[in-house]
């Protein structure tokens, strides 16, 4: 399953997931996405190994240690004891990868989900309030309104699969839309498609009864 | 300090780890110190955190290196690089008060010491890298610095049209096929 991955994270998106500076939201993304998908996950040791070259590198962002510094860390040392490896074991082969079960449990079926209208449901998930990240039950043949962005929105298909203009995404596949971007995406008619959306800022809906139903589903 | 004399330099660090891993080794420890911790310091401050509180986040993130010592990997990363990662964390917990989602750790196949020749490449590979970038224009470099080090926000270092990454993916080889060939 793997390799079948066709729509990757940006890298503007690993870049900032490297440096530490993404909302929380996106990092839950970014980080399930790499769980599943290789190539994302060797494209991210290339950012990080950008972020080690800057901090090695013999230039001003030097910056002076306190007097004693040493010796106080020194004096922590004693209470380390040397770890052994750890190796967890994986989880590949489940629905939901580590960093989302963190958040949701092990199980899509454990998933407080609301309905939304049309059979949609959704979950919002606990993260800081910079971006939201929600789940979304999309039944089968179902298309989501038409909506514009604001901002960025980014959807990882955990189960089944959607269409767009810009394409079939399937589990693990992620689409990044950005302001410029206008799309009706419609689940996969073989099953109930569930994905993790995560935007920065509110969709834009066409229709006067979608922009005031939005503000009740904080989509 | 001339390229070879770093390149020394640097692959001294993973002798240092090694001794920190397997003997405990105090004396591999403060020198590792000396090199890192005011860098470490000097990213926190890029990256908004005052004085004191970058002072005592790089004690902790030096503690972790010591602690966590047996999971570097010279294969898989530069001492550098493995202690930025440890820092970039730790500027996220403590300055913007989040949790940090990680990637499932990969199942690396039979637990065994790294091929010699796989660290070799490695570690050659980052000092190309740090190369590159340091010949990097000016105006460039500060973009990335500003990227990594500062708080240029996603939505920002997607409209810097400036910033380099064509340049120097073009210019390196990175480990990516070979970590690619190790995850298969």
């Amino acid at each position: 399953m793997k390799n079948d991955i066709k729509h990757h994270i940006t890298d503007q998106m690993l870049m900032g997931y490297s440096a530490g500076t993404l909302p929380e939201a996106f990092n839950i993304l970014v980080a399930t996405h790499i769980s599943l998908c290789d190539d994302c996950r060797a494209q991210l040791a290339s950012f990080d190994s950008i972020g080690g070259a800057m901090l090695g590198a013999d230039d001003d962002a030097l910056a002076t240690m306190d007097t004693g510094s040493l010796a106080a860390v020194m004096e922590r040392l004693e209470d380390c004891p040397s770890g052994l490896t750890e190796r967890a074991p994986s989880t590949r082969s489940k629905t939901v990868p580590a960093p989302l079960s963190d958040y949701i449990g092990d199980d899509l079926s454990g998933v407080k989900w609301r309905n939304i209208g049309m059979g949609v449901r959704q979950a919002i998930l606990p993260t800081s309030a910079d971006a939201t990240a929600r789940l979304l039950h999309i039944p089968a043949g179902v298309a989501m309104p038409d909506h514009g962005h604001n901002g960025t929105e980014m959807t990882l298909v955990l189960q089944g699969a959607f269409q767009d203009d810009d394409g079939y995404f399937a589990r693990g596949d992620v689409e990044t839309a950005d302001a410029d971007v206008n799309h009706t995406p419609v689940a996969d008619i073989h099953e109930d498609c569930i994905c993790l959306a995560v935007t920065d800022a509110p969709l834009r809906f066409k229709g006067l009864f979608l922009k005031i139903f939005q503000r009740f589903i904080r989509i | 300090m001339s390229t070879r004399e770093t390149a020394e330099k640097r692959s001294l660090w993973v002798d240092h780890m090694v001794r920190i891993h397997t003997s405990r080794d105090r004396a591999a420890f403060a020198e590792l110190y000396d090199h890192f911790a005011p860098r470490v310091k000097g990213f926190l401050i890029k990256s908004g955190a005052d004085a004191s509180l970058a002072e005592e986040c790089a004690q902790e993130v030096m503690v972790t290196v010591w602690a966590k010592a047996h999971l570097f990997d010279a294969s898989r990363a530069s001492v550098a690089t493995w202690i930025f990662t440890i820092a970039r964390n730790r500027k996220i917990d403590a300055l913007r008060k989040q949790r940090r989602p990680e990637p499932e750790e990969l199942t690396w196949g039979p637990e065994e010491e790294p091929a010699q020749a796989d660290v070799i490449a490695l570690q050659q590979e980052s000092e190309t890298l740090a190369r590159a970038i340091a010949e990097l224009p000016a105006q460039q470099r500060a973009l990335l610095e500003k990227a990594y080090f500062g708080e240029l926000t996603h939505s920002e270092i997607a409209a810097q049209t400036g910033l380099p990454l064509g340049t120097i993916k073009s210019r390196i080889r990175l480990a990516l096929d070979r970590l690619r060939h190790a995850m298969k």
